[in-house]
């Protein structure tokens, strides 16, 4: 449910009164509904690389309207900015002025994407700074559009084309409602590796899953995203939680497993379980995760213990278990639910903040282990939420909370979902070791 | 999860059809797991649950850890002992608001406490005769819902006004009616033929047998024990979901002692002159909830990837004659058991696991103290002496009923499915498979007991 601030100043006179007075307008997000085109209003693809041809080719091999060439007045649905051959700061003007001029004929929940190369590979300080410029200039970019529209970027270092199967997946990702919370945020493309899906509307077909704190909240969202996605569910949460979580079990067809992931024998159960009953073991999401806030004057050793074991000794744990298994070896995936409170802190949120920053590290860190089968691990680091959690924060604070970001208003539990499900797909098979936020450019962190 | 090809009027399994009339094969049927609700001292978190509510949790639950949505299911069989006369089909109600596939039918079945134990043997027969593939049996209760049914006399008033015709004939109907009719009638546990509770019952039993205060208590202890430490190792974690904010049994209680145990005051046998050793603490309170257990033939639990823990290998009902005081109440379990290991070709010594369920400790006590009396075992089982004694260690060993409680009609599927897992963890030594004896006395001088195998 999108807030109800959101839904007054979206219609008639809640929206005449917010405009005057200057209060927060957000806009009611374009969010992806199976069946629901994957853009409307002509893409209209800049830049004269060969890498903008490709590109605006595949987008023509979907049936999109693409226009090379800015017809004045036209609405549109997208700009793709392509700036994958930048050689020093002063080639970039050009492209993104004429993508400027544009910039008042984006539609409602228009897309912004550049696609560029990350700095560290440039190979001279010029070219690492143009490289370097598309990062501010579209983060700012960002935080200017309006009316749902946003704005995101995609790296592709040197050897990896315009047209690998996580580019143009991901160019997707973006492009569709499934990245609605998604803003000012950049997805590396790493590796060629990859392959994108014969149906678009069911990803996951044929893959097994597993999310652990599935019983309510993003974790029951992600549960509810997989499956409308083709996959196959093996629900976690504790015992405790057994209740919520054999309804949503119920719901999306899988099998709910009773298990305190802090057990030292939990991967080897969930591996055991998802064997038994479905043959395989593909994805798992890491989802359950505790807080016990405090400040750090008051805190005391069960709440940091409790909140690094269940947040991340556990996750370790499971992931060694899954490395060493031979069922979790075709093209598998790992995708970690971290934190926009691990990249920029959170008032009473050390030990929280302290297991969720730890989590993008080990992240990183497994990245390359899991590359040896095809695999990858990634993180998405979600924002301000709206879920029973953080309707528990106190009005004045939730009602600051979800505004402090480029789309003034909280995210939904399937926002996060949908960034998970994509990451967690074949297409995604060339991005490995990254961080997606979710947070709706929330003014905090990176 | 659905089983392409899957015969729309008939088994999946090619193995179990045979020629019309001709003798079938009997194949096995195996416990693929369980699902209950957490059992609540009766007044407490259920209070606002009927059985439909509780079973059809119980049945969601059992659903979501098998993977079993818009599954037909070959029959589910239930049953609750106090049942609304509104609540006829009360399985079929139950299974039609769970995830199961509407096409499932279903049955109620009632034999008391042993109700539970009783869908599991029916419905293991119809598999084994290959008339279904798969089952689910189970039980609920609530006491804290029970029905309540108003007095005969404002019954016969109420027909005879439905049948009157003139109004001066209803004011005649009417005016039959006496202040004391309008009292309403509830349930008791009161035998109908003695008048006598099933506490008083057993009251006598247990003065009969000398059965001690404190073994009663010892008895009451372990189970309490037994059970709390069952739920910290974490073995009900698949074998029970939450319901209404309850995660464990209510009745447990982990710190209870011997010595907490002894200073209850007893509330049967007052009046027969013996001293009185029966308390709440070793007695089972009143209580809510549900229990299922999923039962399959091999290979229906074979195609749909489950677990198989334990098949069930036989089953045998007893009665006795309490009301002419011959045998205790709840005594027929005592003469179940031999005639079913006798069938069986089995002595206590071959099992590794005992579940007898606890009525009261003095019923377990007086079972045990019957099977161990030569006199008992030659004049009334027809034995050359005693029936035999068993293993204390191999008795009820994750706790029993003084402990988790007991809604009445689901007792049995709790006990079933526990023993299983336990059976399947044990799995077979030196070549014999585990197994396990269930015990269940129930009202009106009935019992029915079942030998399950580890596979």
């Amino acid at each position: 449910m999108t807030d109800k601030y959101t839904q007054l100043v979206s219609h008639g006179l809640g929206r005449n009164v917010a405009r005057k007075l200057g209060l927060p307008q957000p806009a009611l997000l374009r969010r992806y509904k199976p069946g629901q085109a994957l853009i409307s209003g002509p893409i209209l693809v800049q830049g004269a690389s060969a890498g903008a041809e490709e590109l605006a080719a595949i987008l023509l091999s979907w049936d999109l309207d693409v226009r090379r060439h800015a017809v004045p007045r036209e609405k549109l649905g997208a700009i793709i900015l392509v700036m994958d051959e930048l050689a020093g700061p002063e080639d970039l003007e050009k492209p993104v002025l004429s993508a400027a001029s544009s910039l008042r004929d984006l539609a409602p929940s228009a897309r912004f994407i550049t696609v560029s190369r990350p700095a560290d590979g440039a190979g001279t300080p010029s070219g690492a700074a143009a490289r370097q410029g598309v990062d501010g200039f579209l983060r700012s970019l960002a935080k200017e559009l309006r009316a749902g529209a946003t704005a995101n970027g995609i790296l592709l270092p040197e050897g990896v084309s315009a047209t690998s199967p996580s580019a143009v997946a991901a160019l997707r990702f973006f492009l569709s409602g499934r990245s609605a919370f998604v803003d000012g945020q950049f997805l590396t493309v790493s590796t060629a590796e990859g392959r994108l899906p014969s149906d678009f509307e069911k990803p996951l077909a044929g893959k097994v899953a597993v999310v652990t704190g599935a019983a309510r909240g993003i974790g029951a969202a992600i549960a509810r995203t997989l499956y409308r996605d083709g996959a196959t569910l093996v629900l976690v949460d504790v015992p405790a939680a057994g209740d919520h979580l054999a309804g949503v079990a119920n719901e999306v067809h899988g099998t709910a497993l009773q298990l305190d992931i802090s057990r030292e024998d939990a991967g080897q159960r969930i591996i055991d379980h998802a064997v038994q009953r479905h043959g395989h073991l593909d994805i798992v999401v890491h989802n359950a995760g505790i807080t016990r806030d405090k400040l750090l004057a008051n805190m005391d050793h069960s709440r940091w213990s409790s909140v690094l074991n269940v947040n991340i000794a556990a996750q370790l744990r499971i992931n060694q278990a899954l490395m060493a298994s031979e069922h979790f070896r075709d093209s598998p995936r790992i995708v970690s639910v971290a934190s926009t409170s691990g990249i920029a802190g959170n008032r009473g949120q050390t030990n929280y903040a302290a297991s969720k920053a730890g989590v993008m590290g080990l992240v990183r860190a497994t990245a390359p282990l899991l590359a040896h089968h095809g695999g990858t691990i990634n993180a998405v680091a979600p924002g301000f939420i709206e879920t029973e959690m953080t309707a528990r924060i106190p009005l004045a604070l939730r009602e600051v909370g979800r505004r402090l970001n480029s789309l003034q208003q909280g995210g939904q539990p399937a926002d996060v979902a949908e960034a998970i499900a994509f990451l967690a797909s074949d297409a995604a098979g060339g991005i490995n070791g990254t961080v997606l936020r979710v947070c709706g450019q929330n003014v905090v962190g990176a | 999860m659905s089983i392409d090809g899957q015969s729309a009027t008939g088994p999946q399994d090619s193995s179990a059809l045979a020629a019309p009339g001709a003798t079938r094969t009997l194949r096995r049927a195996v416990i693929v797991g369980g699902n209950r609700i957490p059992f609540a001292r009766s007044g407490g978190a259920y209070t606002k649950s009927s059985n439909q509510d509780m079973l059809t949790a119980a049945l969601d639950g059992l659903i979501a850890r098998f993977g079993l949505q818009d599954e037909r299911i070959g029959e589910v069989a239930a049953g609750a002992v106090l049942k609304h006369s509104r609540d006829f089909n009360l399985t079929r109600e139950a299974v039609l608001g769970s995830a199961l596939s509407a096409e499932t039918p279903a049955y109620d079945l009632q034999q008391a406490c042993a109700t539970g134990l009783e869908t599991v043997l029916g419905l293991a027969n119809k598999i084994k005769l290959g008339q279904i593939d798969s089952a689910i049996a189970g039980g609920v209760d609530s006491a804290s819902d029970a029905p309540i049914a108003v007095s005969e006399g404002l019954r016969e008033v109420l027909l005879d006004l439905n049948r009157a015709k003139s109004l001066p004939q209803r004011l005649q109907v009417l005016s039959r009616l006496r202040p004391k009719d309008l009292a309403p009638d509830a349930p008791g546990t009161g035998e109908p033929r003695t008048g006598l509770s099933m506490g008083e019952h057993q009251a006598l039993t247990t003065a009969q047998w000398n059965i001690s205060r404190a073994a009663q208590d010892e008895i009451s202890y372990n189970s309490h024990r037994n059970l709390a430490a069952a739920y910290d190792a974490g073995f009900f974690d698949d074998l029970l979901t939450p319901y209404r904010g309850l995660t464990r049994d209510s009745n447990l209680r982990v710190d209870t002692t011997l010595e907490k145990l002894a200073t209850l005051k007893p509330v049967f046998g007052k009046s027969l002159g013996a001293e009185a050793t029966m308390t709440a603490g070793n007695s089972t309170p009143l209580t809510d909830g549900a229990s299922t257990v999923l039962l399959a033939s091999e290979a229906w639990a074979d195609a749909h990837d489950l677990p198989k823990l334990a098949t069930v290998v036989d089953g045998e009902a007893a009665a006795v004659d309490f009301v002419h005081g011959k045998d205790g109440l709840l005594m027929a379990p005592a003469f179940a058991v031999p005639r079913l290991l006798a069938r069986n070709g089995l002595t206590l010594a071959d099992f590794d696991f005992f579940e007898i369920h606890e009525a009261f400790a003095a019923t377990v006590l007086s079972t045990l103290a019957v099977w161990e009396d030569e006199e008992f075992g030659r004049s009334r089982l027809g034995l050359d002496g005693a029936f035999g004694t068993i293993d204390r260690a191999r008795l009820n060993v994750n706790g029993s009923s003084l402990a988790a409680g007991h809604p009445f009609a689901a007792t049995g599927g709790r006990i079933a499915a526990t023993l299983a897992k336990m059976l399947h963890a044990k799995g077979t030594e030196n070549g014999r498979p585990a197994r396990g004896l269930i015990s269940i006395c129930a009202a009106g001088g009935q019992g029915v007991v079942a030998i399950l195998e580890a596979l």
